[in-house]
């Protein structure tokens, strides 16, 4: 256990210069370059890395209770939290309070692990209309109903008017990963082939489709959804020939192949015609001036397997209900490491960087 | 997607490119006017399919990049101030001014909001009489008729709570300030095709004649790109000069004569200075002495704010063509999208954003 306690001394000074950013900025929370700045040069200084890595989840080897036998070594635990600020509260395919079991669900899922229990905690704003609270509580409620999770213990405070928006929640969840069971993202290997069960950047254009200033008509409603059951499946499939599983949400999908990439230290190639997208979703991104692979996914597992278990689990993500549009949508490679690098619709070749900041609709 | 597929398709993109290579004999340089025709060739990778004789610069037509410096901080003077909402597209949030930008200025409690029509700023406006509502009006003439209408509406509205902070420049004098130089080496354009359905291409004939050279109104997809690319070349191999419209789906040669008429009734031309270029006569737009009322810089006596740019920034040459972003000291150093010395770092029209974004740093 002790390579969980801090890693660095205690230092006296901000490991980010004060004169870069003396405050904080929108574009620390986007989930692009600024938050991993955030993360490896103020968080990591202070708390020491995270045990398994860099993931959505820690993964906690814990020595098997006496209880259990004894001689059977060791058993293990997914421990992930996420908060919900979402605004609007209430957007078209979900609102805050399934959101918040979909998020911490899915990060632990993304560990392999099966989520065990959830704590809620609420911070509420004066002025809250109860009925608004009752609705966001039951949705909350039948979100970890369905996902087969327990909501064990909460908290709520309640802050002045003007100092807060509404309501936010927090979410901490714990799983245990079955044996025989490796996810990482650093085990990803050249050859190995990427993933993705569907179309993306959903969730992003649904929440901006009815945002203050912007609302446009649409039908696109957010793909927020449970995805252990659909992992599960994979892992059914291929064990431990799935070697990354992580869900693309803020800053989208190529943050998150990004990340691999740096952690692996492997090169990622994408092929854009084949990263499913919906129509309507894409007419969105062209209007906006967005570009659909940094736009934020709620129900989107991007998996990276040994290239000979690539069409096994792609049958398996296509047999379930959230996985019918899946596609492999590039592959692992041993060149450029750290980089992505995607092949255009006409056939060019482009470098997909990390998000830096905000992605900021064009003037024209 | 219907009218968008049809001008990214693999196949069609190979026979222009066949063609191009079939076409040119010796080493041409042509300028693409338009930041989004700029991104466009980067991130669907043309620049690099292209053979090695064309050479494409990277011309000023990102709006976010030739605002001058003293006008992004007389906007973050402005929005310092409590009465006021300042209010902006949202690429010009993050511009470096001297200081700090104008997300800078909202973490610090000013009251910043993106906007996505300068009609929104209106109705805000409307809804917040209390408040002085300020709409930053930057760009082409593209965006241009969308300003003029936001002030004509706000006139028609009786509204005394809104204004216009306005830095509109226009493509025109800009190729003429290009072309004019003595270092030029620009010797085809492809024109910006959203500031030609607004405007028509009929200006363009005089210059064209002048200086004798092809210029051909272009798209923003891949296939408009190379087929712009492709008609350039062609006048260039064969001695041509002249006006041509490759974007004919959407441009006439008159334009949109309603939001012409507009223009003239709101704005006057007068001279405009250039981010890293300098002042370029009758280049821009300000409010005509009618709609004085609604001139941001004269409401809040922001006037006389002046400032000096990074002495390591040479946004100035890499509008003009002279430089590529790689080519920059600065570039991906102390010159990065999250601490950009200048503008075209930041917008995503910028070509040094797009250098950065689709990894031409090599």
């Amino acid at each position: 256990m002790s390579d969980q306690l801090p890693a660095s001394s205690f230092n006296l000074q901000c490991p980010i210069p004060i004169s870069d950013y003396p405050v904080i900025t929108l574009a620390h929370g986007g989930g692009g370059r600024l938050t991993q700045m955030l993360i490896d040069r103020l968080f990591v200084p202070a708390f020491g890395p995270q045990p398994g890595g860099g993931h959505d989840g820690a993964m906690l080897t814990l020595p098997s209770p006496a209880t259990t036998g004894g001689d059977q070594g060791e058993f293990r635990l997914a421990f992930s939290t996420d908060s919900f600020v979402v605004s609007p509260r209430f957007f078209p395919g979900g609102d805050i309070g399934s959101l918040a079991v979909h998020g911490t669900v899915n990060d632990l899922a993304m560990c392999g692990a099966r989520p065990l229990a959830l704590s809620v905690a609420f911070i509420l704003e004066e002025g809250l209309s109860m009925d608004e609270l009752w609705r966001i509580v039951r949705s909350l409620s039948r979100a970890a109903q369905d996902t087969g999770v327990s909501v064990v213990t909460g908290d709520t405070k309640v802050v002045e008017r003007g100092k807060g928006d509404g309501l936010y929640i927090n979410t901490s969840g714990i799983g245990v990963i079955p044996p025989g069971i490796a996810i990482a993202p650093s085990r990803a290997r050249p050859s190995d082939l990427v993933l993705i069960n569907g179309p993306i950047a959903q969730h992003g254009i649904a929440i901006m489709s009815v945002r203050e200033g912007l609302a446009f008509e649409t039908t696109i409603e957010s793909d927020s959804a449970p995805l252990y059951d659909l992992v599960s499946g994979v892992l059914a499939a291929a064990g431990e020939q799935v070697h990354v599983l992580r869900d693309p949400t803020r800053g989208g999908l190529s943050s998150t192949l990004n990340e691999i990439a740096v952690q692996a230290k492997v090169g990622i190639h994408l092929n854009e015609s084949s990263i499913p997208i919906n129509e309507e979703v894409r007419g969105a991104c062209e209007i906006l001036g967005l570009d659909p692979l940094y736009v934020a996914n709620e129900g989107k597992c991007l998996v990276i397997v040994a290239r000979e278990a690539g069409e096994r689990v792609l049958a398996a993500l296509r047999s379930h209900p959230l996985g019918r549009e899946s596609a492999i949508i590039g592959e692992v490679v041993a060149d450029h490491p750290g980089r992505v690098v995607m092949r255009s619709r006409i056939g060019g070749q482009r470098i997909v960087d990390m998000l830096s900041g905000e992605q900021l609709p064009r003037i024209c | 997607m219907r009218f968008v597929d049809e001008y990214r398709n693999e196949a069609d993109a190979r026979k222009f490119l066949a063609a191009i290579e079939r076409t040119v004999t010796r080493p041409w340089t042509i300028m693409e006017i338009c930041g989004g025709q700029t991104h466009t060739l980067i991130k669907s990778g043309i620049d690099r399919m292209l053979p090695p004789d064309i050479t494409l610069v990277h011309g000023p037509g990102c709006p976010v990049c030739v605002t001058p410096l003293e006008l992004i901080d007389k906007a973050i003077a402005i929005a310092h101030r409590p009465e006021v909402i300042l209010t902006s597209f949202g690429d010009m949030l993050r511009v470096p001014g001297s200081a700090t930008d104008l997300l800078g200025v909202r973490a610090q409690g000013g009251d910043v909001r993106m906007v996505y029509s300068p009609l929104d700023a209106v109705k805000l406006a409307e809804k917040h009489p209390d408040r002085q509502v300020v709409f930053f009006a930057v760009g082409f003439e593209t965006t241009a008729p969308g300003n003029a209408m936001a002030v004509y509406q706000a006139q028609q509205l009786g509204l005394s709570n809104f204004s216009i902070l306005c830095s509109h420049v226009l493509v025109p004098p800009a190729m003429e300030a290009i072309l004019g130089a003595p270092d030029n080496q620009v010797q085809g354009f492809l024109a910006a095709g959203h500031v030609c359905t607004v405007m028509g291409y009929w200006e363009y004939d005089p210059i064209a004649a002048q200086y004798r050279v092809p210029i051909v109104v272009t798209g923003f997809e891949p296939l408009d790109l190379l087929q712009g690319i492709y008609m350039t070349i062609q006048a260039l191999e064969e001695g041509r000069w002249g006006v041509e419209n490759q974007y004919a789906r959407l441009v006439t040669r008159a334009g949109n004569l309603p939001a012409q008429r507009l223009l003239s009734q709101v704005f006057e031309v007068c001279d405009r200075g250039w981010r890293g270029i300098g002042t370029i006569p009758h280049s821009g737009y300000r409010l005509r002495p009618e709609f004085a009322a609604f001139d941001a810089e004269q409401r809040f006596g922001v006037e006389d704010v002046r400032a000096e740019e990074s002495p390591l920034c040479i946004a100035g040459q890499i509008l003009r063509g002279l430089k590529k972003p790689h080519e920059c000291s600065a570039f991906g150093h102390q010159c990065t999208p999250e601490h950009p010395l200048g503008a075209p770092m930041v917008s995503s029209e910028g070509a040094c954003a797009a250098y950065y974004s689709y990894g031409r740093a090599e």
